[in-house]
């Protein structure tokens, strides 16, 4: 061990009942740089982190923890932030109800007298938000900003611990792409200031950017460790490190067939479901044609999330106006029930707190938008449901012991085919897939394409809502895009790059 | 150990349950010197639990659905007394009264759920304000008087089976009601067996369900004997009677039907069951509604019981019904709970209630005690959930579970599963015992 690395974890095994999560896992950090950890969703990334947190306390796993050359065992978060080590998890742990300086200072409340120092308390957070780019008011509740500046808040709490590892998970699987940028400049800015950072992310191309070193991690094994800049890393060459092999194409082949347009929604006009005279939709027209995927574009709070659940059975905001054209005829979809009946399927972006019912089992959620087809009588057949379940469990190849798991237990992927599988069995003409591949590593995504693209094959069509370009460009066959509620253009698959999306995604504010 | 969890299914919690039931029964059976298990005393045991029994129904099904309701009381006591003033006052026959109270109850319901479910106030404050809003109707309707009720309507809560057909020494309907239990006992196992063996599981060894059949036969019989056997002019009680087709019914609803999925559905996730194509509306709406009329025929057996129905009816009624449900395994935040767990947790107060009776042992000691089992009971639940592990019980028989509880992480996405064919016959086996 050098002078120079700050921490090194050495043949850290964690085994839990059944499964060994890591096995004899050794990762190096040198002070001062930022340090990517790669591996698909299971490969032991979280689980490692949680190790060196302290999460996992001490005698919970084998191998040892060396922290600026001493040998630490942490017992909980707390020993952990003490010696320097702060975690940021993918789910922020701020309370919205509270100020921004509340929460930098929560659980670590100056007092003077027993009586909390707010002065000290606001003047701090002011010089901590100057240092991550912040400019906010200390007191204003953390609901009321956006998930970058959360972020950001998160990062100040930190350092407001003298932290000299940070650890972040997935910082910017929430943030659009302006955000993001700042987040990596922030990082970078962090690293010359001599703070190490851990950084696990899904997006290789930030990676890429950012990291000096990165750690492959596959099945609870460390494969391989990366310097960026020696070695010559670029994406492909960390998706092979991460998968085993190297994705040819990360989309599968494809040759679309499309019929007629049999999907048409007219002038689409929606309010804020709160504020009365805030448009969410704003006279939207688009159409979708059999066998097509439709890709929609669009920064986060664009309203392309708000567009797909107000025309699935009015399942946002206040309907004003508009119109749906299902082969030809005018709908009227009033709710969910109506909205599935009519062959419509809406796959959410929240899967764990809008799409799945985590105490349910496999099998009950697959058929748990269409009970009706199972039923005889009263009665849910039981017999059938387990048949269903299993033939999308090989259809999809969905990774469970068995369809009688709960879904709490699988992985992002697995919970997303087992969400597709749901609709599907709904027998849909139209599919909306919201973020159908976020958090999902690169080997699932790679299936769900797959998917998706089947699902058009059969004639039906999709609708694709995703923050990420490159996923948009290769699945679409058209793309529209969205900005600030209001449609702004529509590129076919030659038309399309990423230069024209962002264009239009951000367009209106140039010419306004 | 592992025998044991063969015979009496998968379920950790409720075989737990199950056990305490029986332990408890035992050990009362020896402390009391024997006057637990006799006829007159289990009649006892089911006249005077009947109706918490049946709140326990109903409350299951609103804590499933993420709700509560502390109204139960007051809206049975309200019930009790107009049902027993109509029958009074305005001379309608018995029969009658029951529809008018249950029509009463449907009112009430009707009441709650809309506010509940329509307005969306929690239900903790809509049933907050029905509890003092029934308990002040039962005063002032009754001008907290005491009504008696007519000899027709006592039989809904003290009557028995009636004798019928040869005399020969038992009770001949209650024996019929246990023989047809055993039938159906031995046919519903062995139906499952065949079930099993047509998707190829691997059953357990023939002894087990014979041995878990015998078990079961045996009890039922005891209690057959027990209750055909009292002193004469009693057998099999009324109000246990109506309690047993409700749990019937209600487990039907629960297990097997799309309303009863979707009250799990939106007590488990209700954004989720929304995008999912439930109303959850009308779920909540049903379910507050169902509550009511629950404690509306709770009331009226009660009523029936006590000869008369006064202004204290119903005192309390909610809270033993919401220990019932949580110690039968139901969870605070909803989504989870079952109707049998719920009757057993009912059981297990009323035997420990009853046990401590017989020891003579104050109502003081018995409340402190019967609190401490909620908190012990639920407590261990919620340990396992944080720890992750199983019971006590699920430990010691970790080895059959099937194994598959950790997902191992798997490598490049695109290969066909590696546990293609482990779907796992154990845990079928424990789905569908």
């Amino acid at each position: 061990m050098n002078n120079h690395t700050i921490l090194e974890m050495r043949s850290i095994t964690k085994e839990f009942p059944g499964v060994k999560a890591l096995s004899d896992v050794s990762l190096e950090v040198t002070a001062g740089e930022i340090h990517a950890i790669c591996g698909e969703n299971g490969a032991g990334k979280s689980t490692l982190m949680k190790v060196l947190s302290g999460l996992y306390p001490y005698g919970d796993y084998s191998g040892e923890i060396v922290f600026q050359g001493k040998e630490v065992q942490f017992r909980d978060i707390r020993s952990s932030e003490a010696a320097g080590i702060v975690i940021i998890h993918q789910e922020l742990a701020l309370i919205p109800e509270l100020s921004i300086a509340e929460n930098i200072f929560l659980g670590n409340e100056p007092t003077r007298f027993g009586v909390i120092d707010w002065d000290y308390v606001n003047n701090t957070t002011l010089e901590l938000m100057a240092r991550v780019g912040l400019n906010e008011d200390p007191t204003t509740k953390v609901k009321d900003i956006g998930v970058g500046k959360q972020q950001l808040v998160e990062i100040a709490k930190a350092l407001n611990k003298s932290v000299k590892l940070l650890i972040l998970d997935e910082p910017t699987a929430a943030l659009n792409e302006s955000d993001s940028q700042h987040l990596l400049d922030l990082m970078s800015g962090l690293r010359s200031k001599g703070i190490s950072c851990i950084m696990i992310s899904h997006k290789l191309n930030e990676i890429e950017q950012i990291a000096d070193s990165i750690t492959i991690i596959r099945d609870g094994k460390s494969i391989e460790t990366l310097h960026v800049k020696n070695d010559g890393v670029d994406e492909d060459r960390i998706i092979r490190g991460m998968v085993g092999r190297s994705l040819e194409s990360r989309f599968p082949d494809h040759t679309p067939s499309i019929g007629e347009t049999f999907f048409e929604v007219r002038n689409w006009t929606v309010g804020h479901p709160t504020v009365s005279d805030r448009l969410v939709c704003k006279n939207s027209s688009f159409h979708v044609r059999r066998g097509e995927i439709v890709g929609f574009a669009g920064l986060m709070g664009a309203g392309r999330t708000e567009l797909a659940r107000s025309v699935f059975g009015r399942s946002y905001g206040n309907f004003k106006s508009g119109q749906i054209l299902i082969n030809g005829k005018e709908v009227t979809l009033r709710s969910v029930p109506q909205a599935i009946d009519a062959g419509l399927a809406y796959v959410t972006e929240d899967r764990k707190s809008l799409g799945l019912n985590l105490l349910d089992d496999i099998k009950t959620t697959t058929v748990s938008a269409d009970l009706k087809r199972i039923t005889r009588g009263l009665v849910v057949d039981r017999d059938e449901e387990f048949r269903v379940a299993e033939d999308y469990r090989k259809t999809l190849r969905t990774k469970t012991p068995s369809v009688n798991e709960g879904v709490a237990k699988l992985s992002g992927g697995n919970q997303q085919k087992v969400v597709l599988a749901k609709w599907m069995f709904t027998d849909p003409d139209l599919l909306i897939l919201d973020e159908p591949t976020r958090g999902i590593d690169v080997g699932a995504k790679y299936e769900i394409y797959g998917i998706i693209q089947k699902l058009a094959e059969q004639g039906k069509g999709v609708i694709v809502i995703s923050s990420e370009l490159p996923e948009l460009l290769g699945l679409s066959d058209r793309i529209y895009t969205i900005f600030e509620g209001a449609i702004t253009g529509e590129l076919t698959r030659d038309e399309a790059n990423q230069e024209s999306l962002m264009k239009l995604m951000t367009a209106s504010r140039k010419s306004a | 150990m592992n025998s044991l969890k063969q015979i009496f299914g998968g379920n950790t919690r409720q075989f737990g349950m199950i056990f305490a039931l029986v332990a408890l029964v035992v050990f009362f059976q020896w402390r009391t010197g024997g006057k637990t298990l006799t006829s007159g005393n289990m009649m006892n045991l089911f006249n005077g639990n009947s109706y918490i029994l049946i709140l326990a129904i109903g409350m299951v099904l609103v804590i499933i659905a993420g709700h509560i309701d502390l109204s139960v009381g007051s809206i049975a006591a309200f019930v009790g007394i107009v049902v027993a003033i109509a029958m009074r006052d305005w001379g309608i026959p018995w029969y009658l009264g029951v529809v008018l109270g249950l029509v009463l109850g449907a009112v009430i319901g009707i009441w709650q759920g809309f506010w509940v479910a329509y307005v969306g106030i929690p239900a903790f404050i809509v049933t907050l304000a029905g509890m003092l809003i029934f308990r002040g109707a039962n005063q002032a309707v009754g001008d907290s008087n005491t009504v008696p009720v007519p000899e027709g309507f006592q039989y809904l809560g003290a009557g028995y089976l009636p004798e019928v057909g040869p005399n020969i020494g038992y009770n001949n309907l209650t024996l019929l009601i246990g023989f047809a239990l055993v039938a159906f006992v031995i046919y519903s196992e062995f139906k499952n067996r065949r079930k099993l063996e047509k998707i190829n599981a691997d059953l357990p060894p023939m002894w087990v369900p014979i041995v878990k059949l015998a078990l079961l036969s045996a009890v039922i019989l005891y209690a057959t004997y027990l209750f055909a056997t009292g002193r004469p002019g009693t057998s099999f009680p009324i109000p246990g009677i109506i309690l047993g087709i409700l749990v019937i019914i209600y487990a039907f609803i629960s297990n097997k039907t799309i309303l009863g999925r979707h009250v799990y559905a939106v007590g488990g996730n209700r954004h989720a069951a929304e995008l999912s194509g439930v109303q959850s509306k009308k779920v909540n709406f049903m379910v507050m509604m169902n509550m009511s009329i629950l404690a509306a025929l709770a009331g009226m057996i009660f009523v029936g019981r006590s000869t008369a129905s006064g202004p204290f009816d119903g005192t309390g009624w909610e809270l033993d019904a919401i220990a019932a449900v949580f110690i039968g395994g139901a969870a605070v935040t909803g989504g989870v709970g079952t109707v049998v767990g719920s009757i057993i947790g009912g059981l297990v107060m009323a035997v420990l209630n009853n046990g401590l009776q017989l020891l003579g042992i104050g109502a003081d000691l018995t409340q402190i005690i019967k609190g401490l089992v909620l908190l012990v009971a639920v407590a261990f639940d919620v340990y396992n959930k944080i720890q992750g592990k199983p019971s006590i019980i699920g430990l010691l028989t970790r080895n059959l579970g099937g194994g598959g509880g950790t997902k191992k992480a798997t490598t490049a996405a695109p290969q066909p599963a590696p546990t293609e064919q482990a779907v796992g016959t154990k845990e079928v086996i424990s789905h569908d015992v």
